[in-house]
């Protein structure tokens, strides 16, 4: 036990100084304030604005669209309809299936509906491609949560008088932080996930100024600077890195944050 | 045993959680402003009996009740009757205190704003009063915007009793509602439901026979899914008529 503890922590200590040792060097100010400007292929001068934003813009667009989808779904299968009916037993069995699915499947099928009807990689594109690929993780880490939620709490609330959505309401505020720590975990997949974007929200080295242009992505940035053959701009592609890790933890931390303020009422 | 008017009336009542029959041709009339308990062993049926006089067993899947329950006349499971209206009239007290997650506050607030109040004066004044009618009042006044979880168990209890009364039901429900409380928290919530049977109906499920003794003022025994005996408190302790109550009475049953 006290290996495999080792093992873990020994790999993130390891992940983390590979990245800030060779990263460090080239993270200036430029990185994380300017757009790629000329030299070699992606950039020598400038920085990494462009895929900063796009990759903050994707996550939040797709964490909100999920959330948007999957809140109505999980409440649905938990507390409009009846208790352990197959619909919601389809319905996790189904999410269970998607989360499984590669990222680069659903990028592959947003590409192919793009194709259908004609449309370039865009923002918006990427967005609703993520969206596919983080709705199982947030449905099925709230669903959990929600299903923990005693049942004592839906009779208090309908001896109450109270109807289903206004039960559905008391159930959000109990599983705030579990909805909190859903959000966490898919912002991670969403902003970490190459393969989904890779052809729906393609790479550009402009910042996105609408929801119709394409958009650059930090892990897209990353690939692409390591593959150069230039040191140069490989080292930057570890400071992309390193950027990147640094947003997840802030993430984490507010999260966290949070998810702890939230917690104050949950009985 | 029969009343002129009782304020629930249940007539051939079947209840079947599957292949199940847990409630089998139940009769019954709880009368009007008086405090009925049901007591019989674990598993008899009391707690489910106790539910379908609000609907709250309908949500269970492969549950299925044949006959009438009617509160004030009206069949609770008719096909014209309006569910969360007609669950207002009961005010539900379960084993454990269940505070909503929420203020000490907004859990009395909850029932009066989800049924239309708003004006901050009203609710203020109904918070009040619902907390001195449970005695919490002087206990919490000063802390009325911490969260419910923060109170003892004991005070929870009577919180959850409070945001009860505070949709102003005909009925109250207890489902064994001291059986987490301590002997004095017990006392207190028992002392409340002697005050509060002046203005409501009160049916109490207990296991507690000394409990059921202290308050009710009818007793009905239940066993293995049917009302074997109904009668006044002390009647139906001291001296049983039917067999099975007797053995329950003095212990054999359990």
């Amino acid at each position: 036990m006290i290996l495999a503890t080792l093992i873990i922590a020994g790999s993130l200590v390891m992940i983390l100084w590979t990245i800030t040792a060779k990263g460090i060097r080239s993270l200036n100010w430029d990185m994380i304030s300017k757009a790629p400007e000329g030299g070699f292929y992606i950039g020598k001068g400038g920085g990494l604005l462009n895929a900063i934003i796009g990759s903050l813009y994707i996550t939040i667009g797709s964490t909100l669209l999920g959330l948007l989808i999957s809140i109505p779904v999980v409440l649905y299968i938990n507390i409009y309809a009846r208790k352990d009916s197959s619909l919601a037993t389809v319905t996790r069995f189904t999410f269970d299936v998607l989360f499984g699915i590669p990222s680069i499947v659903y990028g592959a099928f947003g590409f192919t509906i793009m194709v259908y009807f004609g449309l370039r990689a865009s923002l918006l594109a990427g967005i609703i491609t993520v969206t596919l690929v983080i709705i199982p993780i947030l449905a099925r880490a709230m669903d959990e949560v929600i299903r923990r939620t005693p049942e004592e709490l839906s009779d208090a609330t309908y001896s109450l008088g109270a109807t289903r959505w206004e039960t559905s309401k008391v159930f959000l505020r109990q599983s705030l932080p579990g909805i909190m720590t859903a959000v966490l975990l898919s912002s991670g997949r969403a902003i970490g996930d190459a393969a989904s974007v890779l052809f729906t929200a393609g790479y550009t080295d402009s910042i996105p100024t609408s929801l119709s242009q394409p958009a650059a992505t930090l892990p897209l940035a990353i690939f692409f600077q390591l593959s150069s053959p230039i040191q140069e701009v490989q080292n930057r592609a570890y400071a992309a890195a390193l950027i990147l890790t640094v947003i997840v933890l802030v993430i984490s931390l507010g999260a966290k944050y949070f998810s702890k303020k939230l917690s104050k009422n949950k009985i | 045993m029969t009343f002129e008017a009782p304020h629930i009336r249940v007539k051939d009542l079947n209840v079947y959680i599957g292949h199940n029959h847990i409630l089998k041709n139940i009769s019954l009339d709880i009368p009007d402003k008086k405090i009925t308990s049901f007591i019989g062993p674990s598993g008899c049926g009391k707690t489910t009996l106790l539910k379908t006089f609000n609907r709250l067993l309908d949500r269970n899947k492969d549950v299925k009740v044949d006959g009438q329950v009617l509160v004030d006349g009206e069949d609770i499971y008719g096909s014209q009757v309006e569910v969360t209206g007609m669950r207002r009239k009961m005010g539900l007290l379960s084993q454990r205190p269940f505070p909503l997650p929420m203020s000490i506050y907004d859990n009395i607030a909850y029932g009066p704003r989800i049924h239309g109040l708003r004006k901050k004066k009203e609710l203020n004044q109904s918070v009040e009063h619902y907390l001195r009618a449970t005695g919490l009042w002087e206990e919490v006044k000063g802390r009325l915007n911490s969260p419910a979880t923060s109170l003892s168990i004991g005070q929870q209890q009577r919180l959850c009793l409070a945001r009860g009364l505070a949709v102003e039901p005909e009925i109250i429900l207890g489902d064994e509602p001291t059986s987490a409380l301590d002997p004095l928290s017990t006392q207190r919530i028992e002392e409340l439901f002697l005050q509060l049977s002046d203005k409501y109906t009160i049916v109490l499920v207990t296991h507690i026979l000394r409990q059921a003794r202290r308050v009710s003022d009818y007793i009905v025994f239940i066993y293995m899914g049917e009302i074997i005996e109904f009668g006044p408190t002390e009647e139906l302790l001291l001296n049983p008529k039917q067999k099975l109550t007797q053995e329950y009475v003095k212990g054999y049953i359990s």
